[in-house]
């Protein structure tokens, strides 16, 4: 049921957040409003606001949230691994959209950073939200090559024409910007697989090595798994990768009407 | 969607989402909302239809009296929001269509029927209350 407020224990606590001023004689000073959840208290999550001196600091919000975290707040948790956008992990929402936090740049927000965890989604520690779910859901659409005829003696070739039918599929990095962009996911997330996950059934149904294209579709015909998606088109804007999970999911309901018809 | 954490700490919260609170409309999210309420109010204003067809079978004085609340300030702007709607709904229900053929995904083909959309609306509601006033 769609639900449009947040549970009680999940409201923010606007006058628990704190304050951490610059360093004095600071002069470029950008404002970063951070999302703060303890699990070792369970008090309600809070806002804590940071001034990071920028003429010492690398461009990407990332580089600001590294900085407060060694110098200024120990205590600040997120997720980052690459720093250069191809692992997913710094997945957060920035300035009102998901993006990544490497590859989003200061300048690009005027005036204060608000920085929350992925939307609608379990919040583990401060930024890091609780994945186990979308992971579930990405493994039951078995993301694997699926034949039935025999192994050949070399790879399984394939055509240039159909090699390039993966392009634009094959680069998303599963860092689920676009799953928790869309409000169908929000309010239907138990059961329909979001866009991330869509992209990645469509990625092997259109592969033309895989042999398994009737089962894949067959276990996506279902009011919830893929019908939820009503073209809103969140994950596409959003997507930090450039790709595009809402054309993925047409091309699957395509398909499913092309096989009946 | 609620995953239980260890033992002896306390419940997860869940993450601020909600469109324009927290997460930033944009045209394309604006739009498919916009459609969703005007669905909405066009199933209500079905009811004005058969309020309409009900009242008009029931004679010349009936219909008076109902007629006087649509010829009114009030019911004229009724009116004119329900022929918005239903406008805008067919328009981009229209939209829906093409991308039912897996038409129109690309960002920025999405924006451009986006505006038509708005546009194309507003044009045929203009179009058919300048018919209505005209006669």
């Amino acid at each position: 049921m769609a639900q449009f407020s947040l549970p009680q224990n999940s409201k923010i606590d606007k006058k628990a957040g704190k304050h951490f001023p610059a360093p004095a004689g600071a002069k470029n000073v950008q404002t970063f409003k951070i999302y703060r959840f303890d699990p070792d208290t369970g008090a309600n999550p809070r806002m804590d606001t940071y001034d990071v001196d920028m003429s010492t600091c690398g461009p990407m919000v990332l580089d600001a949230l590294i900085k407060i975290k060694n110098e200024t707040d120990a205590t600040l948790t997120f997720r980052r691994s690459c720093r250069e956008g191809i692992c997913g992990s710094c997945a957060m929402n920035i300035d009102g959209t998901n993006t990544l936090a490497c590859i989003k740049g200061c300048d690009e927000v005027k005036g204060a950073v608000t920085v929350y965890p992925l939307p609608h989604m379990p919040v583990i520690k401060d930024l890091v939200p609780d994945m186990t779910h979308f992971y579930a859901q990405l493994a039951s659409i078995e993301p694997w090559l699926k034949t039935d005829s025999p192994a050949p003696t070399r790879e399984r070739l394939q055509s240039e024409e159909d090699r390039a039918k993966i392009d634009g599929l094959y680069e998303c990095i599963l860092c689920a910007c676009c799953s928790t962009s869309c409000p169908s996911y929000w309010w239907n997330g138990d059961r329909y697989l979001g866009p991330a996950i869509l992209l990645q059934a469509y990625r092997w149904l259109v592969d033309s090595r895989d042999e398994a294209t009737g089962d894949r579709l067959d276990a996506l015909e279902d009011p919830f798994k893929l019908y939820r998606c009503h073209t809103i088109m969140n994950c596409s804007k959003t997507c930090p990768k450039g790709l595009n999970p809402a054309k993925a999911i047409g091309e699957i309901k395509k398909m499913m009407v092309e096989r009946t018809v | 969607m609620s995953h239980q954490p260890p033992k002896g700490l306390p419940s997860r919260p869940m993450s601020p989402f909600m469109l324009g609170q927290y997460y930033r409309f944009q045209l394309t999210s604006l739009l498919s909302f916009v459609h969703r309420l005007t669905g909405i109010g066009l199933s209500i204003g079905t009811m004005l239809l058969a309020a309409w067809l009900i009242t008009l079978a029931g004679g010349p004085e009936t219909y008076g009296m109902f007629a006087k609340h649509l010829t009114a300030w009030y019911g004229q702007a009724l009116l004119f929001c329900w022929s918005w709607a239903l406008l805008y709904h067919l328009c981009n229900g229209i939209r829906h269509l093409g991308w039912d053929i897996g038409k129109g995904y690309e960002l920025k083909t999405a924006y451009a029927t986006g505006y038509a959309v708005v546009i194309v609306s507003l044009l045929l509601t203009a179009a058919v209350w300048a018919v209505a006033y005209a006669k």
